[in-house]
């Protein structure tokens, strides 16, 4: 699992009929830092997570799992909101 | 998934029989912004996207799991069709 931050949400219409009654967000993946770090990437979210709130998410197919047995075509899911976090 | 903006299509007489009849789409990925970034990929269409639109592309193995793209050899999947993006800085 990666941290990130949560900058934003896509809208689509038109989507497999999978993603239905899902919400995608759009995510900044963080440092331990709170830096950002690459890309942000669209990612499903699982946890009713928020914009400006500080996540973990999966990559890969078990991105899917949270909404099992519907099989969701995602490759990048929500799976916690982070309430802290230390770096020793 | 990544946020990509289809180019083109592609055309392919000799592949795998499992792709026969899927599109295949030339894409570019995008920043939320909508500029484009980073190099072409070849995704198959589930959603019936054309040249000019902002699309949500699934990648890897999560790929097989969009509709009717189980057991084919696809790494790159269009999942939807993007109406917006809102970034909230």
């Amino acid at each position: 699992m990666q941290l990130a931050r949560v900058i934003g949400d896509v809208v689509a219409t038109r989507k497999d009929p999978a993603f239905d009654g899902t919400t995608l967000l759009l995510v900044q993946p963080i440092g331990a830092d709170g830096r950002d770090v690459g890309r942000p990437l669209v990612a499903v979210d699982a946890v009713g997570a928020g914009v400006g709130e500080k996540v973990f998410f999966v990559r890969g197919k078990e991105a899917s799992f949270p909404f099992h047995p519907t099989e969701v075509p995602a490759d990048a899911g929500i799976v916690g909101i982070v309430d802290h976090w230390s770096v020793k | 998934m990544l946020l990509a903006r289809i180019v083109g299509t592609v055309v392919a007489t000799r592949k795998d029989p499992r792709l026969v009849s899927n599109k295949l789409l030339l894409a570019r990925p995008v920043d939320p912004k909508g500029k484009v970034e980073g190099n072409y990929l070849v995704a198959v269409d589930t959603v019936d996207a054309g040249v000019g639109e902002t699309v949500l592309i699934v990648s890897g193995s999560s790929a097989r799991m969009a509709s009717g793209m189980k057991d084919t050899p696809v790494d790159a999947a269009v999942v939807g069709i993007v109406d917006t993006v809102d970034v909230a800085e």
